[in-house]
């Protein structure tokens, strides 16, 4: 939110200062701002601008696959690479359809893969922030498998997926025979939040599923929903959807289990000791 | 009915009326995702002239969405006024836009004709008007409504204070709050979206803010722009409701994607003009709009989604509302794409409200990732003011964190104001004199000594 850029404008009799400014210890909203003449400081639309271009960076820059894959390769996980049906940056933004299926030559080649089924299988979409996925998807995923592996699940390779909507993860799952699809994606970035990651599950997954179907995480990131919290969620839903399947009628219920406090406390304790 | 004109060697038919509509359409991105939109430039021009043939009587003849299965249909054929639609019933769609622009049309005339226009005639005529036509005509429309204060007079512009905060934080709304008051912000409404759906929740926003605005005798209105039926049962509870709060859309099927049909509002209407809380007026209703959202809940009946927005108007009009805005670059990038057609869609439902009659607001704005940037939104804003819009949005800084968008900010509307003269509600401009916030309408330097900011020792 605050950018580290102070210029030297303190002092400067141009601007008059707002005689509230402790207000915005109580919001993170831009308030108490200044101006000049009726303006914005110079400080503030600088500000906002760096905000406004981070935001803009995290749509349109590109996923890196190679660093993903290669992460990956160190939790012990294989990895694939599709695209969707969109081809290119501004045909997807503008043809949600298009990102929501594979694009011929990937279907064809995870169907030649001959990958096992599995009973989870992690998909990773750029969506709409390349840099949510490149900053929190590996490490949530290192912070859930140790979960999956308690449950004694399979987990199958992990797919990487460029130009990706949500229900592209539907057509992944069906054609690798994946008993369950987490959908890891770029949510659309806000000014004071350009790398939230989404998480989408869905049992039986095949094309045409309704949203109503998933049960989603939304916001991880360590100043959102830390790792090891949304990890504990996700393995609950995991376990909860395995049997009822998932959806609107599947309630999460994980913040009510000692394990989730145990967790917030750790936490709680390791920020105080920060 | 089929549409056809011959262009050199291309001759180019539209089946139906619907369909001559939707090429006719300046471009934008929610009418080519939904496969509706001219091929080519070409075949746009040729729909637009077309078009400009059609009689207005048309309309009234060869409705879009068929009346048996569309309640929005029912209400405007129903409420057609043929008394007020006779002076204009000989035009073609074409000769409308000629009389708009001529100075026959004027602000009388122009409110006298408006009950004789269906929504379906004011978009058509849209299409054949470039942006300073939907500016000029704009202009010379005239609409004013009242609850404690008076909107809309000639000279005049609104702003709705909006202090979202991502957990409804009562010192967190509290803070944007006295920030945009003291920017001299909220004579439209201070309307909050709520990040909670509770009953409980909206509540206490609703008597947090009702408590300021009595304490300091402020003479604007509330609202938690929640739910109709959310609302309607707070208002049952007791909770100190001014306005009732909708989203509406242009066709019954979308309506009911919101929730809500023609019957609910009526009911919600009816239930807060009971309580008599307007002191000045009894407009009781706050609507929001956009083009696209007819499309997105896949109930748009092939309609382009520019005569869906206008649709949207004619059910806000039968309610007589304070406030109606569209959202206009709020649902992304499929709808519209970038600052150029979000820049042309906000001109054309500013004109297309104002001219239905409607205290026409906007929400001039854009998500991050579409291609617009806060220069598109000062042209914009620009744009509306010349156009005498009835209110914009005041959000602080311009970045509303709950809803994590780009709106217009505070400062925005002072720079519009001092750019064009446009004043602030009479009654709410008093009563900033009178807290020494303005001095002649313009802000003054605050010192901590300023009355309104012992208001948040009670949040400690």
């Amino acid at each position: 939110m605050n950018a580290p850029f102070s210029p030297a404008t303190t002092g400067n009799s141009a601007i008059t200062e707002d005689s509230w400014q402790e207000l915005a210890s109580h919001t993170v909203a831009r308030i108490a701002l200044g101006r000049v003449g009726s303006s914005l400081p110079t400080r503030e639309t600088l500000r906002f601008a760096l905000a406004h271009a981070q935001a803009r960076d995290a749509v349109h820059t590109p996923l890196e696959l190679s660093a993903l894959s290669a992460s990956l390769q160190d939790l012990q996980l294989a990895s694939l690479q599709v695209r969707s049906a969109a081809p290119s940056r501004a045909a997807y933004l503008q043809r949600p359809d298009q990102g929501r299926r594979l694009h011929p030559d990937s279907r064809a080649s995870l169907l030649a893969a001959g990958v096992e089924p599995c009973d989870v299988l992690f998909v990773v979409g750029d969506g709409l922030s390349a840099r949510a996925v490149a900053s929190h998807a590996v490490p949530l995923i290192a912070a859930t498998l140790p979960l999956l592996q308690e449950q004694g699940l399979r987990v199958g390779p992990v797919v990487l997926a460029t130009e990706a909507r949500v229900a592209l993860a539907d057509e992944v799952g069906e054609c690798l025979q994946a008993a369950m699809v987490v959908m890891l994606i770029g949510e659309r970035p806000g000014l004071s939040s350009p790398d939230s990651l989404g998480v989408y599950l869905t049992s039986a997954p095949r094309v045409g599923c309704m949203d109503s179907a998933r049960n989603c995480i939304s916001n991880v990131r360590p100043q959102g929903l830390p790792y090891p919290l949304a990890a504990y969620k996700l393995a609950w839903l995991i376990r909860a959807g395995r049997t009822s399947g998932t959806g609107v009628a599947l309630k999460d219920g994980s913040a009510a289990e000692a394990g989730w406090l145990q967790l917030q406390q750790q936490l709680a304790l390791a920020a105080q000791q920060d | 009915m089929s549409y056809a004109i011959t262009i050199g060697p291309h001759r180019y038919q539209f089946d139906d009326l619907k369909t001559l509509l939707a090429r006719a359409t300046p471009l934008r991105s929610g009418d080519q995702l939904a496969g509706i939109a001219a091929s080519s430039a070409e075949e746009r021009v040729a729909a637009q002239m077309c078009l400009a043939d059609v009689p207005l009587t048309t309309f009234l003849q060869e409705l879009l969405i068929p009346y048996e299965e569309d309640e929005v249909s029912r209400l405007i054929i129903d409420s057609h006024d043929a008394h007020a639609f006779a002076p204009i019933r000989h035009l073609t769609v074409g000769g409308l836009r000629d009389w708009l622009l001529s100075d026959a049309a004027n602000s009388n005339t122009l409110a006298a004709v408006a009950p004789g226009l269906t929504p379906e005639m004011v978009s058509a005529v849209s299409k054949l008007m470039r942006n300073q036509d939907l500016i000029w005509v704009a202009s010379k429309c005239r609409v004013i409504t009242r609850f404690r204060n008076t909107q809309g007079l000639p000279g005049h512009m609104g702003v709705r204070l909006q202090p979202n905060h991502p957990t409804d934080d009562a010192r967190g709304i509290a803070a944007a709050m006295l920030d945009g008051l003291l920017y001299g912000a909220g004579d439209a409404v201070i309307g909050i979206n709520p990040a909670s759906d509770s009953p409980e929740a909206i509540h206490t926003m609703l008597a947090m803010m009702d408590e300021v605005r009595q304490r300091y005798a402020i003479p604007t209105q509330s609202c938690v722009l929640t739910h109709v039926t959310s609302t309607l049962e707070l208002i049952r509870r007791g909770a100190p409701v001014d306005l009732v709060f909708q989203s509406i859309a242009g066709t019954e099927k979308a309506n009911s994607g919101f929730g809500i049909n023609l019957a609910v509002l009526g009911e919600a209407q009816q239930a807060a003009l009971e309580l008599r809380r307007g002191t000045v007026g009894d407009n009781v209703m706050y609507f929001e709009t956009g083009q696209g959202s007819a499309l997105s809940a896949n109930a748009h009946w092939g309609v382009d989604q520019q005569t869906c927005e206008v649709r949207a108007y004619a059910v806000a009009r039968h309610f007589s509302p304070l406030l109606v805005n569209t959202v206009v670059g709020f649902i992304g990038p499929e709808y519209l794409y970038n600052g150029k057609q979000i820049i042309r869609a906000g001109l054309e439902d500013h004109f297309c409200g104002k001219l239905l009659g409607l205290p026409m607001g906007c929400d001039i704005c854009y998500t991050n990732h579409a291609e617009a940037d806060q220069d598109d939104m000062d042209s914009l804003l620009t744009l509306l003011g010349t156009a005498g819009i009835h209110f914009i949005i005041g959000v602080p800084g311009a970045d509303d964190i709950m809803l994590g968008y780009q709106s217009t900010s505070f400062h925005d509307a002072l720079y519009l104001r001092q750019l064009l003269g446009l004043k602030r509600a009479p009654e709410f401009e008093d009563w900033l004199e009178s807290m020494a916030i303005t001095r002649a309408g313009k802000l003054q330097a605050q010192d901590r000594q300023q009355a309104l900011l012992q208001l948040m020792e009670t949040f400690r």
